[in-house]
């Protein structure tokens, strides 16, 4: 890693370069209520002050809706074709959070389980990641408690930490982040001398850690809990939609006619046609097996199978609930008491 | 560069069988015969099939991986894939990914007895297994078909059914159920577990393999396990919703178990450790 110091007045000067260099680049931006990672022409676009946005920033690498290839039926044959690789473009993530980019490990775990999912493989490569350290959190984030922190480098490949009014740190992780230094290299200084980054972070107290979760969950297949705990869900799927870790997809036609193309979309476990056959039947009838599916997915079934977890303690879903269930009082709740 | 895992082999219709009502079989070339050649698979692997404008359905492979011409799938058609399939006529094309899944144990088998059980429309799934011992018929003991649906139009492969029939080294036993039966139906009346309790199967050096819908593999198991089937000599293939047959889609799992990955052949040892949603 390689860090250096900049005057934070000139970070806009650099993100301009980038904007002008990267074919694109994005960045959360308000609109209205909402702020959302949207591509940008210019600096004065980027909301600094966003602490997360509604949706994470795995749409970067998993669009909500992307095309698998392109079919045309003429008689009886069919010719499908591929969108070109080029298609994808090289891509700046700037001002995500350290729980936004730690989101991309699980994908990726998800998605180059035994097949290789090219699709998302290339749009991940090209993805160059830009945190910024939260200096500030609010009563959703948990990240400390799954193994995150409001500091962490995993997945980025430039932190940016605010250390005062005029100086921020910069912590280069990969090759990548040193192509977007390199864009501006006379703005960076040598780091003459340590700072405590650590002192400017947002506190957020661990409550839990993520294997105490695991080892309850695993063990909770048949406890009320979740009949509990999902009493009032009305299985929207906003909790899927703007998770950075949830991958769940459908897959589905948009046909005109004789052509189409068949689609990718974002999909959510608490949909109850989600699981439901042909037949009628549905292995998970209630809202209490999908929120019980929901948990167990991330807290005992990857870091089982892929070695990974499903959260990275960002706090979306309990922000986004329109019934306020929050994951973070769920989860303590788990790690507080006995399911047997 | 990895392939796109997503995009479908083009399938030519070779031949459409109407199996019973609602019930039909495509035999599927590959178009391109380069593809054809380089296709394997072991019976029990499923696939995904497109009708393309209306999406895909996950069946498994019903002919036998000792048949190399060609693929055979069987289908009702119930939902809105099924019915675009259900639409395709002979020579017209149509999507095939896979094979995904794992397969029967077929090797281990090898000097056994095998008793096949099925019920409705499972018997496709145990068609590729039936067949592929029959193709091997002197490397197994003795061969047992019980075989039930709903009614005597409901029996689906009536042509293989009365192939078997024919043949000295296959026991078959084909039922319907009571209220089902036709004026000159020659087979059993009652249900799939009755019948086969009154078939009295041998489990010395026996495999059994069950498929068929929920209610008849509860009740078929205990019946096993009477006539003394250790759970280790049962096999069962399951079905769940299933998009992307490759693991990513997140919606066939039961408990930590893939059925697209781990399954969908399960031995029922292997079911008694699973997570009871299926």
């Amino acid at each position: 890693m390689e860090k250096y110091i900049i005057k934070t007045e000139q970070i806009d000067a650099w993100l301009k370069r980038i904007i002008e260099s990267v074919p694109r680049v994005l960045a959360p931006v308000s609109s209205g209520t909402k702020t959302e990672f949207r591509r940008i022409k210019s600096p004065e676009e980027v909301n600094n002050k966003s602490l997360t946005t509604t949706v994470s920033a795995k749409a970067a690498a998993f669009p909500p809706v992307e095309t698998l290839f392109k079919y045309q039926k003429d008689g009886k044959d069919t010719t499908l074709t591929e969108d070109s690789f080029d298609k994808y473009p090289e891509t700046v993530l700037w001002h995500a959070r350290s729980c936004d980019a730690m989101g991309f490990s699980p994908l990726s775990a998800i998605f180059d389980w035994d097949y290789k999912d090219n699709i998302y493989d290339e749009r991940r490569n090209k993805l160059t990641i830009v945190t910024f350290a939260c200096n500030q959190s609010d009563e959703c984030c948990f990240c400390t408690s799954v193994g995150g922190g409001p500091g962490n480098v995993e997945g980025s490949d430039i932190q940016l930490t605010m250390l005062n009014a005029t100086d921020t740190l910069v912590e280069v992780m990969t090759e990548k982040g040193q192509k977007l230094v390199a864009l501006l290299p006379d703005i960076f200084q040598p780091l003459s001398e340590e700072v405590d980054k650590e002192a400017v972070l947002a506190k957020i107290p661990v409550q839990f850690t993520k294997e105490e979760i695991k080892e309850h969950v695993s063990n909770a297949f048949d406890s009320p809990v979740w009949k509990r705990q999902s009493a009032r869900c009305l299985g929207c799927g906003a909790c899927a939609f703007v998770c950075p870790t949830c991958a769940c997809f459908d897959i589905q036609e948009d046909a005109h006619g004789n052509h189409g193309r068949r689609l990718r979309c974002w999909d959510a476990c608490g949909f109850s046609l989600f699981t439901q056959h042909t037949s009628g039947y549905n292995p998970r009838p209630t809202q209490a097996t999908r929120w019980r599916q929901r948990i167990l997915h991330k807290f005992s079934y990857m870091p089982e199978r892929l070695g990974v977890y499903g959260c990275t303690g960002c706090g979306r879903c309990s922000r986004a609930c329109p019934v306020d269930m929050n994951l973070q009082e769920h989860l303590i709740s788990i790690a507080n008491s006995n399911h047997e | 560069m990895n392939e796109n895992i997503y995009l479908p082999h083009i399938m030519v219709i070779d031949k459409i069988t109407v199996e019973a009502p609602g019930v039909k079989t495509f035999r599927l070339k590959f178009q391109n015969e380069e593809e054809g050649k380089a296709f394997q698979f072991r019976a029990g692997n499923f696939a995904e099939y497109s009708a393309f404008g209306e999406g895909e359905s996950t069946f498994c492979i019903a002919s036998a991986p000792t048949r190399k011409e060609y693929v055979e799938c069987t289908f009702r058609h119930a939902g809105r894939v099924t019915s675009g399939l259900n639409r395709l006529e002979e020579g017209q094309t149509m999507g095939f990914r896979g094979p995904f899944g794992n397969s029967f144990p077929i090797e281990e088998w090898k000097g056994k007895n095998i008793l096949f059980v099925a019920g409705g429309i499972a018997l496709p799934p145990m068609r590729c297994v039936i067949d592929n011992v029959l193709d091997l018929r002197d490397q197994f003991g003795d061969v047992t078909i019980v075989y039930g649906a709903k009614s005597v139009a409901d029996l689906v492969y009536k042509e293989e059914l009365a192939e078997w029939n024919q043949r000295s080294d296959v026991k078959l036993v084909t039922t319907v159920d009571p209220g089902g039966e036709t004026p000159d139906w020659k087979g059993e009346v009652g249900f799939v577990p009755n019948v086969l309790d009154s078939v009295a199967p041998n489990s010395d050096n026996t495999v059994a393999v069950v498929c068929g819908p929920p209610i008849m593999i509860k009740f078929t198991f205990p019946v096993l396990e009477k006539h003394g089937f250790k759970d280790e000599n049962i096999y069962t293939t399951l079905e769940n919703r299933m998009k992307c047959g490759v693991g990513k889609c997140g919606r066939c799992n039961v408990g930590k178990m893939y059925v697209c990955k781990d399954g969908p052949v399960f031995s029922k040892v292997q079911l008694n450790d699973m997570a009871p949603e299926f």
